[in-house]
Protein backbone atom coordinates (compact mmCIF):
# COMPACT_ATOMS: atom_id res chain seq x y z
CA UNK A 1 0.00 0.00 0.00
CA UNK A 2 1.09 3.38 -0.70
CA UNK A 3 2.34 5.22 2.21
CA UNK A 4 -0.09 8.18 2.80
CA UNK A 5 2.51 10.44 4.27
CA UNK A 6 5.04 11.68 2.39
CA UNK A 7 7.92 13.84 3.15
CA UNK A 8 9.90 15.99 0.92
CA UNK A 9 13.11 16.61 2.60
CA UNK A 10 17.07 16.50 2.70
CA UNK A 11 18.95 15.16 5.22
CA UNK A 12 21.24 18.47 5.39
CA UNK A 13 18.30 20.73 5.93
CA UNK A 14 17.67 21.63 9.87
CA UNK A 15 13.99 22.83 8.73
CA UNK A 16 13.49 18.93 7.00
CA UNK A 17 14.71 17.94 10.54
CA UNK A 18 12.14 19.27 12.41
CA UNK A 19 9.61 17.70 10.31
CA UNK A 20 11.32 14.32 10.34
CA UNK A 21 11.54 14.19 14.23
CA UNK A 22 8.13 15.34 14.19
CA UNK A 23 6.85 12.39 12.12
CA UNK A 24 9.13 10.23 14.15
CA UNK A 25 8.27 10.84 17.46
CA UNK A 26 4.63 10.18 16.50
CA UNK A 27 5.77 6.92 15.09
CA UNK A 28 4.06 7.91 11.78
CA UNK A 29 4.73 5.41 8.74
CA UNK A 30 6.03 7.72 6.06
CA UNK A 31 8.21 8.14 3.03
CA UNK A 32 11.34 10.22 2.64
CA UNK A 33 11.33 11.81 -0.57
CA UNK A 34 15.21 13.11 -0.82
CA UNK A 35 15.11 16.43 -3.07
CA UNK A 36 18.01 17.65 -4.77
CA UNK A 37 17.88 21.37 -4.21
CA UNK A 38 19.79 21.78 -7.24
CA UNK A 39 17.26 20.15 -9.27
CA UNK A 40 13.97 20.39 -7.55
CA UNK A 41 11.22 17.46 -8.54
CA UNK A 42 7.99 18.40 -10.17
CA UNK A 43 6.23 17.38 -6.97
CA UNK A 44 8.21 19.73 -4.67
CA UNK A 45 7.33 22.50 -7.50
CA UNK A 46 3.59 21.01 -7.00
CA UNK A 47 3.58 20.96 -3.88
CA UNK A 48 5.04 23.86 -2.29
CA UNK A 49 4.35 26.20 -5.87
CA UNK A 50 4.84 29.83 -3.94
CA UNK A 51 8.19 28.78 -2.07
CA UNK A 52 9.24 25.88 -3.93
CA UNK A 53 11.24 24.91 -0.49
CA UNK A 54 11.54 21.98 1.55
CA UNK A 55 10.00 20.52 3.84
CA UNK A 56 6.84 19.38 2.59
CA UNK A 57 4.58 17.04 4.09
CA UNK A 58 2.21 15.37 1.93
CA UNK A 59 -0.94 13.83 4.05
CA UNK A 60 -3.27 12.28 1.69
CA UNK A 61 -2.51 14.22 -1.16
CA UNK A 62 -2.92 17.77 0.74
CA UNK A 63 0.60 19.40 0.84
CA UNK A 64 1.35 21.17 4.26
CA UNK A 65 4.99 23.31 4.49
CA UNK A 66 6.76 25.86 6.71
CA UNK A 67 9.50 23.31 8.96
CA UNK A 68 7.51 24.81 12.39
CA UNK A 69 3.94 24.98 10.78
CA UNK A 70 4.07 21.27 9.61
CA UNK A 71 5.48 20.27 13.44
CA UNK A 72 2.36 22.19 14.55
CA UNK A 73 -0.03 20.11 12.10
CA UNK A 74 1.65 16.40 12.52
CA UNK A 75 0.96 17.73 16.37
CA UNK A 76 -2.34 17.66 15.85
CA UNK A 77 -3.34 15.96 13.17
CA UNK A 78 -1.92 12.29 14.55
CA UNK A 79 -2.07 11.12 18.30
CA UNK A 80 -0.02 9.77 20.57
CA UNK A 81 3.58 11.90 21.26
CA UNK A 82 2.66 15.34 22.54
CA UNK A 83 5.23 17.65 20.89
CA UNK A 84 3.17 20.72 22.03
CA UNK A 85 2.24 21.69 25.73
CA UNK A 86 -1.57 20.91 26.36
CA UNK A 87 -1.64 24.15 28.77
CA UNK A 88 -2.57 27.39 26.21
CA UNK A 89 -0.06 29.65 28.19
CA UNK A 90 2.77 26.93 27.74
CA UNK A 91 1.97 26.57 24.08
CA UNK A 92 1.93 30.15 23.77
CA UNK A 93 5.27 30.42 24.96
CA UNK A 94 6.38 27.47 22.61
CA UNK A 95 5.39 29.01 19.95
CA UNK A 96 7.25 32.36 21.04
CA UNK A 97 10.64 30.95 21.60
CA UNK A 98 10.68 28.94 18.60
CA UNK A 99 9.96 32.25 17.18
CA UNK A 100 12.98 33.77 19.35
CA UNK A 101 15.13 31.12 17.67
CA UNK A 102 14.41 31.54 13.69
CA UNK A 103 14.15 35.15 14.13
CA UNK A 104 16.83 35.87 16.76
CA UNK A 105 18.79 33.16 17.28
CA UNK A 106 19.79 31.63 13.93
CA UNK A 107 20.25 34.84 11.68
CA UNK A 108 23.05 36.23 14.13
CA UNK A 109 24.85 32.57 14.20
CA UNK A 110 24.33 32.21 10.72
CA UNK A 111 25.72 35.63 10.17
CA UNK A 112 28.74 35.24 12.65
CA UNK A 113 29.83 32.23 10.20
CA UNK A 114 29.82 33.76 7.32
CA UNK A 115 31.43 37.48 7.80
CA UNK A 116 34.37 39.04 8.67
CA UNK A 117 35.45 41.98 9.94
CA UNK A 118 33.46 44.81 12.28
CA UNK A 119 30.09 43.12 10.80
CA UNK A 120 31.06 39.85 11.83
CA UNK A 121 32.15 41.25 15.87
CA UNK A 122 28.56 42.93 15.36
CA UNK A 123 26.60 39.38 14.62
CA UNK A 124 28.76 37.64 17.22
CA UNK A 125 27.28 40.05 19.96
CA UNK A 126 24.11 39.52 18.61
CA UNK A 127 24.56 35.71 18.73
CA UNK A 128 26.23 35.35 22.23
CA UNK A 129 23.29 37.44 23.56
CA UNK A 130 20.44 35.33 21.76
CA UNK A 131 22.31 31.80 22.82
CA UNK A 132 22.39 33.14 26.25
CA UNK A 133 18.44 34.38 26.29
CA UNK A 134 18.13 30.47 24.77
CA UNK A 135 20.29 29.22 27.43
CA UNK A 136 18.55 30.54 30.10
CA UNK A 137 15.33 29.01 29.17
CA UNK A 138 16.36 25.38 30.12
CA UNK A 139 16.05 26.49 33.91
CA UNK A 140 17.27 22.81 35.44
CA UNK A 141 15.50 20.98 32.98
CA UNK A 142 16.50 18.16 30.50
CA UNK A 143 15.04 19.73 27.57
CA UNK A 144 13.13 22.60 26.69
CA UNK A 145 9.86 20.68 26.64
CA UNK A 146 10.65 18.68 30.29
CA UNK A 147 11.53 15.61 30.82
CA UNK A 148 11.38 14.39 26.83
CA UNK A 149 11.70 16.79 23.33
CA UNK A 150 8.90 19.54 22.33
CA UNK A 151 8.10 22.25 19.98
CA UNK A 152 11.20 24.22 20.95
CA UNK A 153 13.72 21.56 21.37
CA UNK A 154 13.06 20.89 17.63
CA UNK A 155 13.32 24.31 16.58
CA UNK A 156 16.66 24.46 18.17
CA UNK A 157 17.70 21.13 16.41
CA UNK A 158 20.00 23.26 14.23
CA UNK A 159 21.61 24.57 17.36
CA UNK A 160 21.90 21.12 18.68
CA UNK A 161 23.65 19.74 15.50
CA UNK A 162 24.43 22.43 12.72
CA UNK A 163 25.79 25.47 14.47
CA UNK A 164 29.08 22.73 15.98
CA UNK A 165 29.31 22.43 12.19
CA UNK A 166 28.78 25.83 11.17
CA UNK A 167 31.47 27.44 13.31
CA UNK A 168 34.06 24.32 12.82
CA UNK A 169 33.97 25.16 9.09
CA UNK A 170 34.16 29.16 9.59
CA UNK A 171 36.87 28.65 12.35
CA UNK A 172 35.24 30.54 15.17
CA UNK A 173 34.39 29.07 18.22
CA UNK A 174 30.61 30.66 19.09
CA UNK A 175 28.73 27.67 20.58
CA UNK A 176 31.45 26.08 23.76
CA UNK A 177 31.27 24.33 26.65
CA UNK A 178 32.40 27.55 28.48
CA UNK A 179 30.29 29.43 27.63
CA UNK A 180 27.70 27.76 27.41
CA UNK A 181 27.41 24.74 29.52
CA UNK A 182 24.00 23.87 30.04
CA UNK A 183 23.10 24.49 26.38
CA UNK A 184 25.92 22.07 25.18
CA UNK A 185 24.54 19.48 27.85
CA UNK A 186 21.05 19.66 26.01
CA UNK A 187 22.67 19.80 22.75
CA UNK A 188 24.47 16.42 23.74
CA UNK A 189 20.80 15.08 24.85
CA UNK A 190 19.26 16.13 22.35
CA UNK A 191 21.03 14.56 19.66
CA UNK A 192 20.91 11.25 21.74
CA UNK A 193 17.02 10.76 21.72
CA UNK A 194 16.15 7.40 19.20
CA UNK A 195 14.06 9.80 16.92
CA UNK A 196 16.55 12.22 16.37
CA UNK A 197 19.46 10.25 16.12
CA UNK A 198 17.38 8.14 12.96
CA UNK A 199 16.89 11.26 11.23
CA UNK A 200 20.57 12.95 11.66
CA UNK A 201 23.21 12.61 9.26
CA UNK A 202 26.61 11.87 9.63
CA UNK A 203 28.07 14.90 11.28
CA UNK A 204 31.38 13.75 8.93
CA UNK A 205 29.48 13.88 5.46
CA UNK A 206 27.63 17.31 6.37
CA UNK A 207 30.99 19.20 7.67
CA UNK A 208 32.69 18.06 4.22
CA UNK A 209 29.51 19.49 2.80
CA UNK A 210 29.80 22.58 4.04
CA UNK A 211 33.16 23.02 3.89
CA UNK A 212 33.55 22.33 0.26
CA UNK A 213 31.24 25.37 -0.12
CA UNK A 214 32.70 27.75 2.37
CA UNK A 215 33.90 30.35 -0.25
CA UNK A 216 30.38 30.65 -2.15
CA UNK A 217 28.30 30.83 1.17
CA UNK A 218 30.83 33.57 2.51
CA UNK A 219 30.15 34.87 -0.64
CA UNK A 220 26.78 35.05 -1.13
CA UNK A 221 25.43 34.63 2.73
CA UNK A 222 23.26 32.18 1.53
CA UNK A 223 23.10 28.48 1.60
CA UNK A 224 24.62 26.69 -1.52
CA UNK A 225 23.24 23.84 -2.88
CA UNK A 226 25.03 23.13 -6.26
CA UNK B 1 -12.28 32.01 35.80
CA UNK B 2 -12.56 35.66 35.33
CA UNK B 3 -8.75 36.66 34.74
CA UNK B 4 -8.27 40.46 34.18
CA UNK B 5 -6.91 41.19 30.76
CA UNK B 6 -4.90 44.16 29.64
CA UNK B 7 -3.04 45.20 26.49
CA UNK B 8 -0.78 47.20 26.54
CA UNK B 9 -0.32 48.39 23.32
CA UNK B 10 -0.03 51.50 21.03
CA UNK B 11 -2.74 52.40 18.43
CA UNK B 12 -0.83 53.21 15.38
CA UNK B 13 0.48 49.54 15.18
CA UNK B 14 -0.96 46.77 13.05
CA UNK B 15 0.64 44.51 15.50
CA UNK B 16 -1.37 46.19 18.28
CA UNK B 17 -3.85 46.17 16.13
CA UNK B 18 -4.50 42.60 15.68
CA UNK B 19 -4.18 41.21 19.32
CA UNK B 20 -6.96 43.87 19.99
CA UNK B 21 -9.24 42.78 17.22
CA UNK B 22 -9.16 39.08 18.13
CA UNK B 23 -9.98 39.82 21.85
CA UNK B 24 -13.11 42.39 20.66
CA UNK B 25 -13.85 39.24 18.62
CA UNK B 26 -14.43 36.94 21.39
CA UNK B 27 -16.36 39.74 23.10
CA UNK B 28 -13.82 40.43 25.78
CA UNK B 29 -13.41 43.46 28.19
CA UNK B 30 -9.70 44.36 28.71
CA UNK B 31 -8.21 47.61 29.88
CA UNK B 32 -6.00 49.44 26.78
CA UNK B 33 -2.81 50.62 28.40
CA UNK B 34 -1.46 53.06 25.47
CA UNK B 35 2.53 52.68 25.16
CA UNK B 36 4.58 55.72 24.29
CA UNK B 37 7.34 53.63 22.25
CA UNK B 38 9.70 56.87 22.45
CA UNK B 39 9.88 56.22 26.24
CA UNK B 40 8.52 52.48 27.17
CA UNK B 41 6.63 51.97 30.80
CA UNK B 42 8.55 50.20 33.11
CA UNK B 43 5.18 47.65 33.09
CA UNK B 44 6.26 47.08 29.39
CA UNK B 45 9.77 46.04 30.00
CA UNK B 46 9.22 43.72 33.18
CA UNK B 47 6.56 41.88 31.31
CA UNK B 48 8.26 41.72 27.70
CA UNK B 49 11.98 42.27 28.92
CA UNK B 50 13.45 40.20 25.78
CA UNK B 51 11.70 42.12 22.65
CA UNK B 52 10.88 44.97 24.91
CA UNK B 53 7.66 45.52 22.04
CA UNK B 54 4.42 45.94 21.91
CA UNK B 55 1.85 44.45 21.75
CA UNK B 56 1.50 42.73 24.88
CA UNK B 57 -1.48 40.71 26.63
CA UNK B 58 -1.33 40.77 30.60
CA UNK B 59 -3.79 37.75 31.65
CA UNK B 60 -4.17 37.84 35.21
CA UNK B 61 -0.36 38.37 35.61
CA UNK B 62 0.14 36.45 32.91
CA UNK B 63 2.17 37.97 29.92
CA UNK B 64 2.37 36.90 25.93
CA UNK B 65 4.03 38.82 23.30
CA UNK B 66 4.03 38.28 19.92
CA UNK B 67 1.06 39.16 17.80
CA UNK B 68 0.57 36.03 16.19
CA UNK B 69 1.11 33.89 19.49
CA UNK B 70 -1.55 36.90 21.54
CA UNK B 71 -3.94 36.34 18.51
CA UNK B 72 -4.00 31.90 18.87
CA UNK B 73 -3.93 32.04 22.60
CA UNK B 74 -7.20 34.17 22.82
CA UNK B 75 -8.24 31.87 20.31
CA UNK B 76 -7.35 28.83 22.26
CA UNK B 77 -8.79 30.15 25.78
CA UNK B 78 -11.95 31.89 24.89
CA UNK B 79 -15.05 30.18 23.67
CA UNK B 80 -16.26 32.55 21.12
CA UNK B 81 -16.13 33.71 17.88
CA UNK B 82 -13.43 30.74 16.31
CA UNK B 83 -10.54 33.00 14.63
CA UNK B 84 -8.47 29.86 13.57
CA UNK B 85 -10.52 26.71 11.55
CA UNK B 86 -10.88 23.71 13.61
CA UNK B 87 -9.11 21.23 11.31
CA UNK B 88 -5.61 20.57 11.31
CA UNK B 89 -5.33 21.10 7.58
CA UNK B 90 -6.79 24.58 7.41
CA UNK B 91 -5.24 25.43 10.50
CA UNK B 92 -1.72 24.97 8.87
CA UNK B 93 -2.89 26.52 5.76
CA UNK B 94 -4.41 29.68 7.68
CA UNK B 95 -0.79 29.82 9.42
CA UNK B 96 1.11 29.35 5.63
CA UNK B 97 -0.69 32.46 4.89
CA UNK B 98 -0.32 34.10 8.20
CA UNK B 99 3.74 33.81 7.36
CA UNK B 100 3.26 34.64 4.04
CA UNK B 101 2.09 38.37 5.02
CA UNK B 102 4.62 38.94 7.55
CA UNK B 103 7.68 37.45 5.48
CA UNK B 104 6.94 38.27 2.45
CA UNK B 105 4.20 41.23 1.86
CA UNK B 106 4.42 43.19 4.61
CA UNK B 107 8.87 44.18 4.27
CA UNK B 108 8.14 43.77 0.51
CA UNK B 109 5.11 46.95 0.83
CA UNK B 110 7.42 48.81 3.41
CA UNK B 111 10.68 48.88 1.81
CA UNK B 112 8.70 49.89 -1.44
CA UNK B 113 7.69 52.75 0.57
CA UNK B 114 10.71 53.53 1.97
CA UNK B 115 13.34 52.89 -0.43
CA UNK B 116 14.28 55.03 -4.03
CA UNK B 117 15.65 54.39 -7.61
CA UNK B 118 16.17 50.82 -8.82
CA UNK B 119 15.76 49.06 -5.08
CA UNK B 120 12.63 50.11 -5.03
CA UNK B 121 11.84 48.99 -8.63
CA UNK B 122 12.71 45.46 -7.04
CA UNK B 123 10.58 45.64 -4.15
CA UNK B 124 8.20 47.13 -5.89
CA UNK B 125 8.15 44.15 -8.16
CA UNK B 126 8.38 41.91 -5.45
CA UNK B 127 5.15 43.22 -3.65
CA UNK B 128 3.36 43.18 -7.15
CA UNK B 129 3.93 39.33 -7.07
CA UNK B 130 3.18 38.85 -3.21
CA UNK B 131 -0.33 40.84 -3.43
CA UNK B 132 -1.43 39.25 -6.51
CA UNK B 133 -0.96 35.94 -4.62
CA UNK B 134 -2.24 37.10 -1.49
CA UNK B 135 -5.18 38.31 -3.38
CA UNK B 136 -5.99 34.77 -5.10
CA UNK B 137 -6.24 33.69 -1.92
CA UNK B 138 -9.73 35.53 -1.51
CA UNK B 139 -10.75 33.72 -4.34
CA UNK B 140 -14.05 36.02 -4.15
CA UNK B 141 -14.82 35.56 -0.32
CA UNK B 142 -15.72 38.10 1.73
CA UNK B 143 -13.10 37.67 4.19
CA UNK B 144 -9.83 34.88 3.59
CA UNK B 145 -11.77 33.51 6.68
CA UNK B 146 -14.82 32.46 4.87
CA UNK B 147 -17.87 34.30 5.87
CA UNK B 148 -16.27 35.46 9.23
CA UNK B 149 -12.50 37.21 9.99
CA UNK B 150 -10.32 34.62 10.62
CA UNK B 151 -6.68 34.31 11.37
CA UNK B 152 -5.24 35.59 8.01
CA UNK B 153 -7.37 38.48 7.88
CA UNK B 154 -6.43 39.96 11.23
CA UNK B 155 -2.61 39.21 10.26
CA UNK B 156 -3.71 41.02 7.13
CA UNK B 157 -4.82 44.11 8.39
CA UNK B 158 -1.88 46.52 7.78
CA UNK B 159 -3.08 46.02 4.11
CA UNK B 160 -6.73 47.28 4.96
CA UNK B 161 -5.59 50.27 6.38
CA UNK B 162 -2.17 51.15 7.41
CA UNK B 163 -0.17 50.72 4.02
CA UNK B 164 -2.74 53.28 2.24
CA UNK B 165 -1.67 55.55 4.31
CA UNK B 166 1.73 54.78 4.65
CA UNK B 167 1.86 55.03 0.49
CA UNK B 168 0.19 57.77 0.21
CA UNK B 169 2.58 59.81 2.46
CA UNK B 170 5.00 58.53 0.68
CA UNK B 171 3.68 59.38 -3.06
CA UNK B 172 3.52 55.19 -4.03
CA UNK B 173 0.08 53.99 -5.99
CA UNK B 174 1.08 50.13 -5.21
CA UNK B 175 -2.01 48.80 -3.24
CA UNK B 176 -5.12 50.38 -5.41
CA UNK B 177 -8.06 49.55 -6.82
CA UNK B 178 -7.68 48.81 -10.62
CA UNK B 179 -4.38 46.38 -9.66
CA UNK B 180 -6.31 44.86 -6.37
CA UNK B 181 -9.85 44.90 -6.99
CA UNK B 182 -10.44 41.85 -4.94
CA UNK B 183 -8.06 42.99 -1.64
CA UNK B 184 -9.64 46.47 -2.04
CA UNK B 185 -12.91 45.23 -1.72
CA UNK B 186 -11.48 42.93 0.89
CA UNK B 187 -10.12 46.13 2.92
CA UNK B 188 -13.77 47.91 2.82
CA UNK B 189 -15.14 44.39 4.12
CA UNK B 190 -12.69 44.20 7.16
CA UNK B 191 -12.57 48.15 7.96
CA UNK B 192 -16.30 47.83 8.55
CA UNK B 193 -16.63 44.64 10.58
CA UNK B 194 -17.99 45.23 13.97
CA UNK B 195 -15.16 44.17 16.34
CA UNK B 196 -12.37 46.18 13.87
CA UNK B 197 -14.43 49.47 14.07
CA UNK B 198 -14.33 49.71 17.64
CA UNK B 199 -10.77 49.50 17.73
CA UNK B 200 -9.45 50.55 14.34
CA UNK B 201 -7.37 53.94 14.32
CA UNK B 202 -8.48 57.39 12.65
CA UNK B 203 -6.05 57.69 9.12
CA UNK B 204 -5.09 60.50 10.46
CA UNK B 205 -3.57 59.11 13.67
CA UNK B 206 -1.54 57.09 11.07
CA UNK B 207 -0.52 59.98 9.05
CA UNK B 208 0.24 62.00 11.89
CA UNK B 209 2.56 59.39 12.98
CA UNK B 210 4.39 58.88 9.07
CA UNK B 211 4.77 62.65 7.68
CA UNK B 212 6.69 63.89 10.49
CA UNK B 213 8.65 61.23 10.28
CA UNK B 214 9.42 60.63 6.95
CA UNK B 215 13.20 61.66 6.13
CA UNK B 216 14.23 59.89 9.40
CA UNK B 217 12.40 56.30 8.49
CA UNK B 218 13.59 57.08 4.73
CA UNK B 219 16.77 56.32 6.06
CA UNK B 220 16.64 53.58 8.56
CA UNK B 221 14.08 52.00 6.77
CA UNK B 222 12.64 51.37 10.20
CA UNK B 223 10.13 53.28 12.08
CA UNK B 224 10.99 55.48 14.54
CA UNK B 225 9.85 56.83 17.75
CA UNK B 226 10.37 60.18 19.01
Amino acid sequence: MAETVKLLGTKGSPYSHRAEVALRLKEVNFEFLHEDLAHKSDMLLRYNPIHKKIPVLVHEEKSIVESLIVVEYVHEAFNGYAILPSDPYERAMARFWARYIDEKVIPAFWMSCWTDGEMQKGFIGQAKEALTILESQLKGKKFFGGDSIGFVDLAAGMVAFWFGILQEVAGISLLNEEDYPVLCRWADDYCSVEAVKESLLDRKLLVAHFASKKEKIFATKAPVYD
Amino acid sequence: MGETLKLFGWKVSPYSHRAEVALRLKGLKYEFIHEDLANKSDMLIRYNPILKKIPVLLHGDTPIVESQVIVEYIDEVFDGHPILPKDPYERAEARFWARFIDEKVRPQVWMSCWTDGETQKSFIAQAKESLAILQGRLEGKKFFGGDSIGLIDIMACSLALWFGVMQEVVGLNLLNEDDYPELCRWGEEYRNAEAVKECLPERELIVGFFAPRKDRIFAKKAPVYD
